[in-house]
């Protein structure tokens, strides 16, 4: 993000009371010896913490110390009302257990499965089409990133209008060309693949945007030279285009994994879970064990586990990301 | 549209040049475009993109055409594209229905809150990380960065047992506004945004205010703030929409109905578990009014949040 040149030449300016960082590291170390180097090493340093302390304190109280008090409580049997005790791997092996546990992860993967098969493939093409247009970019990009803008509840329930069985909005236009309608939340089989559309509908203009910023970054001298190699147009998408946004692509590829296998309002607040716990969700069983059963620690358990699943495509986000990562 | 509206009459004789002219060359070559196979793809591609638009607007339109139905002709079968009476007074009793002046000074309080302590918090550490560069910053930038590929819902029941009495101090964030602020100040994407916007303002300009007598708080102040703008408002509106649109936290923390944003009110009032669900077409006109807000936002701050998704390109 931050253009080299201008990070080079910050780097080369050396002014007295400011010694670039690598200098600094070895001076601070025989600073440290004396009371009056102490003072010296504060005064250079204390501005940069005194900056750096509400940042700090937030992270600490309010991500540092949850994670960490997150697995503890795994191994604990946290009812809120006694003390908390150590149970060991008691809660792990309930969730284990747990029937449920089974079918909140396959109903999971599941939509995982279909919103990356609608969410990754649409979005794409969305933009690989607008990018191509001369007119009308503006509109388009505003009418596939609108719904993004929503709250999620209201495209929850206005999807749980559309779909309604009566008069909703998609069975009224079967019923125009004479096709049955359906109960698509209320049968087993539909009612995941009907919260994926809800979902995709929502969320696939932010991914459709970033490609095209995407694209707008593959060189013109690119698809001009492979032009004068007498490549026609597949083979430039092939060789060319797909190619350049290929790190993008990987990269949206593991955050939608990363966000779907989070998914939590559109089941919540259209199915509840049902029917039949067909759209039971890894995240709704974790709402169901803390607010219906009172059992913190195997929610715990359960978050811990859902952790370990995403920690595993967290690593190749931080992979990809890297370069944003390095301390400079 | 009024965008739209005053090109018209130049349309016309544009269309022919813009074809072929566009200074950007993208996939398709410009010869193609200027045969007339290849225009007849590119306007069939054109239509088919439009009539896809449908797909967003078309629920949204129905949206807002539901909340003006009675509540027998919203159930009547086949539909009616456009109310036969149409009844702007579902979205005045909505209003009063849903207690929208209450939910909508909320969700303000809870945004506005968001950004001054998201935009303190964040720009703060990305100044001491951009420009003081403290010993130990390495391992203070993995402090924060590494939280980014930590999903929050890992700690999400342990932050719901603890909010409810903090450490140390002991005191209950239940119920309390601060219960969300708090939390979702420890945004590592924004002192990312804000640290590599920072890191392109050049050395000189904050060495020339030091030589001049500044002390850190007033470079930060009078320099870098200033000349931040762009990200700063980037932030902010990401901070203004992701706050809008928050869900699961509110509904965990905010038990009361005094202090509930819009969208966990809404879910009370409409929800699957509500004991008296709201008839569809005041809830449709509640949406409605749910979503102008950031609806507008969008339609004003439309290149500075095309602006924001490019920058941060990671968020989903």
């Amino acid at each position: 993000m931050a253009p080299e040149g201008l990070k080079r030449t910050e780097r080369a300016s050396i002014v007295p009371n400011m010694s670039p960082p690598r200098a600094e590291k070895s001076v601070s170390e025989s600073e440290r010896r004396t009371l009056g180097q102490v003072g010296l090493f504060l005064r250079r340093n204390l501005g940069g913490y005194l900056f750096l302390l509400p940042a700090l304190a937030i992270f600490a109280l309010f991500v540092w110390y949850r994670l960490v008090l997150g697995f503890v409580m795994s191994f604990q049997n946290v009812d809120m009302i006694n003390p908390a005790a150590w149970v060991g791997w008691a809660n792990y092996q309930k969730v284990f257990s747990d029937p449920l546990f089974g079918i909140a992860w396959r109903n999971t993967l599941v939509f995982t499965g279909y919103a990356l098969l609608f969410g990754y493939v649409v979005p794409l093409v969305l933009a690989l089409l607008i990018n191509e247009m001369r007119h009308g970019k503006a509109l388009f990009r505003l009418a596939f990133y609108l719904p993004v803008m929503l709250p999620p509840i209201v495209v929850s329930f206005l999807w749980l209008w559309l779909y309604n069985a009566d008069a909703g909005l998609i069975n009224s236009l079967l019923n125009v060309v004479h096709l049955p309608g359906g109960l698509w939340l209320e049968t087993k089989s539909s009612a995941l693949p009907a919260l994926v559309v809800v979902a995709t509908w929502g969320a696939a203009g932010s991914t459709m945007l970033i490609y095209l910023a995407a694209l707008q970054g593959v060189p013109a001298s690119l698809y001009e030279a492979a032009e004068i190699d007498g490549t026609n147009l597949w083979q430039r998408l092939w060789h060319v285009t797909l190619p350049t946004i290929r790190p993008i692509m990987l990269l949206m590829l593991v955050l939608q994994i990363i966000a779907t296998m989070q998914v939590f309002t559109e089941p919540f607040t259209m199915t509840g879970g049902g029917p039949d716990n067909a759209t039971l969700t890894v995240l709704i069983l974790i709402y169901r064990y803390t607010f219906q059963d009172a059992e913190f620690g195997e929610a715990s358990a359960l978050g811990v586990i859902l952790f370990l699943v995403l920690a595993v495509f967290a690593l190749f986000y931080m992979r990809m990301t890297g370069r944003l990562m390095e301390a400079d | 549209m009024a965008l739209l509206a005053h090109k018209v009459p130049r349309f016309r004789q544009r269309v022919q040049s813009d074809l072929v002219d566009s200074s950007e060359r993208t996939l398709v070559s410009p010869l193609t475009l200027r045969r007339p196979s290849g225009r007849a793809i590119y306007w069939t591609v054109f239509a088919l993109l439009l009539v896809s638009t449908l797909i967003t607007f078309g629920p949204l339109y129905w949206m807002f055409s539901s909340a003006l139905k009675s509540s027998i002709e919203i159930f009547q079968n086949p539909p009616t594209i456009w109310p036969l009476h149409p009844a702007w007074s579902n979205y005045f009793n909505a209003w009063n229905v849903l207690q929208y002046p209450l939910y909508f000074g909320n969700t303000v309080i809870l945004a506005a809150g968001a950004v001054v302590l998201q935009l303190v918090v964040s720009a703060t550490a990305a100044f001491a990380l951009s420009k003081l560069r403290p010993a130990g910053k390495g391992i203070i930038q993995f402090v924060f960065f590494s939280t980014l590929m930590v999903p929050p819902v890992v700690y999400l029941i342990p932050q719901f047992v603890n909010i409810s009495n903090l450490p140390l101090i002991h005191v209950s964030l239940i119920n309390n506004w601060s219960g969300v602020w708090l939390p979702e100040a420890a945004s590592a994407l924004n002192i990312l945004i804000l640290k590599s916007f920072f890191d392109t303002i050049p050395r000189e300009l904050t060495d020339a205010a030091r030589l001049d007598g500044a002390n850190s708080w007033q470079v930060f102040t009078r320099i870098v703030l200033p000349l931040s703008r762009p990200a700063l408002a980037v932030v902010t509106i990401f901070t203004v929409v992701a706050s809008w649109k928050d869900f699961l936290w509110p509904l965990l923390v905010l038990f009361n109905p005094e202090v509930q944003p819009l969208s966990v009110a809404i879910y009370h009032e409409a929800g699957i578990n509500s004991t008296y669900p709201l008839p569809f077409n005041y809830l449709m006109a509640g949406l409605v009014l749910a979503s102008v807000p950031p609806i507008l936002l969008f339609l004003l701050f439309q290149r500075q949040i095309i602006r924001g998704v490019n920058l941060t390109g990671l968020k989903g």
